[in-house]
């Protein structure tokens, strides 16, 4: 069996992949990768399928040794990654030989990157997803973040290896995620629920991400949005990307791990190709939304599809 | 209930249909209603359907269908609906052993209604609750029709773990934590019964519109049926209900 020992598990490294669907009527949250162009660029650069499992590698990196040859991609925020204590590129196919050792240095941009390995993670399928759920333990390895001492299998490849080394993302369609993030966002399903001011404040002013930053979301401070009564709602459904707005006026976007439903107004959900932007947002970043329409965001996904269609030959 | 549901774009992926603004059974058998005959179109662009309190989550693949497209079939598919039309109802009784170490908070019920413990046992086993929708933790039921004479506001202080099984009470809601979890409710009593399970398929024993009810069992029969559980021979009782209440 191909596999991965973990030597050190980083700070959050977890196995995802597209997440888990079809459940959600029973309260389990669709999870999977909060950069879902990442991992899957990263697992079609190495002759993966895009819904394939990798390891989401949070801030700091794990130091990994592998007990298989392999091909694997980096890709979504750039930890500074080394094979033998040598740096090499994100984005791209990179050979690995048996008994190498990944590692990272430091994050150069964004926090959140992908490693995907020829064959993919093959955690066990739980309710039709590899993708890890902390909270209710589902998923990944033993539904928790990676430890020192874990071994982690890994699938064989439909491909050989080397018909894919080199391969790598054109360096204009590489992502930046700097500091400052601009969310583009569909009003509603609640923006009848704030005031006109509040509509204005939210849209024109620049919030800050908070340290309450976790997979289930991202709590953001900033100039009060004001609701025309209560912040309350009959609870209704929660999507990842779903701006809520608690009683204290600031907003949260609800990220992969949110639950089901809420009892929240929700002021405007993030499209879905803005949905890496905050995933990859830090500590004290700025974020400012823009209200787009429908046409608007179904264009930008069909631009994103056929970017990774040109990947996928 | 609204004259007419309400269509609204959630983000570029989701539509949501509302039937009402308020947590009403009459409502809700619209809403399931509703969500079942949407699993039947068996349209492949429609990624997940989820039911709430009060209006159906739809969640699709734009590149597939659009949402206009989307909009249009599901409005055709509300018009069909007939008015009180129900699905196939099941009850699941779930046997519960109350008070002692199983529901450490029966006590601050029983002060708070002014009832005796048999009392408030006999009120919260004497009811059929309809599951309205799941949500909080995976398999977790928010269930409905609890009699206000036992309502008892939450935990000042939550509990970091609440056992899987609990049977609880907040306000006007009573539930189960199918899973272990963190949890603010208080805790009346427990069932060895295994509501979520992620192993089966469903991870569930019953579907949102379905209804419990919470059978009193003392600490042998509990035992039993946790015993019977583990070695996979426990049958779990249901009925279907013709006229749900």
């Amino acid at each position: 069996m191909r596999t991965i020992e973990v030597i050190e598990g980083g700070f959050f490294t977890t196995v995802q992949d597209l997440g888990r669907y079809g459940y959600q009527r029973y309260g389990v949250p669709v999870s999977g990768a909060l950069d879902r162009f990442a991992i899957r660029t990263g697992n079609l650069l190495v002759g993966n399928q895009e819904g394939d499992a990798g390891l989401e590698i949070t801030f700091v990196g794990p130091r990994l040794r592998f007990l298989c040859d392999s091909t694997i991609a980096l890709t979504g925020a750039d930890l500074g990654p080394m094979v033998n204590g040598k740096p090499v590129p994100v984005w791209e196919a990179v050979r690995i030989s048996r008994g190498d050792v990944l590692s990272f240095q430091r994050p150069q941009d964004g926090i959140r990157s992908y490693l995907c390995v020829n064959g993919g993670i093959d955690a066990a399928l739980v309710l039709g997803s590899r993708s890890t759920f902390i909270r209710s333990r589902l998923g990944g390895v033993e539904g928790r973040p990676l430890a020192p001492g874990d071994t982690i299998p890994v699938g064989d490849p439909a491909h050989s290896a080397a018909k894919f080394t080199g391969r790598k993302l054109a360096s204009h369609s590489i992502p930046h995620y700097g500091n400052n993030h601009t969310l583009r966002v569909i009003m509603g399903p609640q923006d009848d629920a704030f005031t006109e001011a509040g509509i204005k404040t939210f849209l024109s002013s620049v919030y800050t991400v908070t340290p309450m930053f976790d997979r289930m979301g991202c709590r953001l401070a900033g100039p009060v949005i004001e609701h025309k009564v209560a912040a309350d709602i009959v609870s209704d459904g929660t999507p990842y990307g779903a701006v809520q707005v608690t009683g204290n006026g600031m907003p949260i976007v609800l990220l992969a791990d949110c639950g089901t439903t809420g009892g929240y107004t929700k002021i405007a959900t993030v499209i879905s190709v803005d949905l890496p932007s905050i995933g990859q947002a830090q500590l004290g970043d700025a974020v400012q939304f823009r209200s787009i329409g429908l046409d608007e965001a179904h264009r930008a996904l069909r631009e994103q599809e056929e970017l990774l269609e040109t990947l996928r030959s | 209930m609204y004259r007419r549901a309400r269509f609204l774009p959630v983000g570029d992926k989701a539509l949501s249909i509302e039937i009402g603004n308020a947590i009403s059974a009459e409502i809700n058998r619209q809403v399931h209603n509703l969500s079942h005959e949407i699993g039947r179109l068996a349209v492949p662009a429609i990624l997940d359907v989820v039911p709430t309190y009060r209006s159906v989550l739809v969640y699709y693949d734009p590149l597939l269908i659009s949402y206009a497209e989307l909009e249009s079939c599901l409005r055709a598919l509300e018009g069909t609906l007939r008015e009180g039309e129900v699905h196939a109802t099941k009850l699941l009784e779930i046997p519960t052993i109350y008070g002692g170490e199983y529901g450490p908070d029966l006590g601050r019920v029983v002060q708070h209604s002014g009832l005796s413990e048999a009392e408030v046992v006999r009120i919260h086993s004497g009811t059929d609750y309809l599951i309205y929708m799941m949500g909080f933790t995976p398999g977790f039921p928010y269930l409905g029709g609890m009699s206000e004479r036992i309502a008892t506001p939450r935990l000042q202080t939550p509990r970091p773990i609440v056992p899987a099984g609990s049977v609880a009470i907040a306000e006007q809601q009573t539930g189960v934590y199918p899973i272990e979890s963190p949890g603010g409710w208080q805790l009346i009593g427990r069932t060895p019964v295994q509501l979520f399970d992620p192993s089966r398929e469903p991870p569930v024993l019953v579907q949102p519109g379905d209804y419990l009810r919470f059978i009193p069992v003392d600490e042998s029969e509990y035992a039993d049926i946790q015993h019977k559980i583990r070695s996979g021979v426990y049958q779990l009782v249901t009925s279907t209900m013709d006229r749900p209440p």
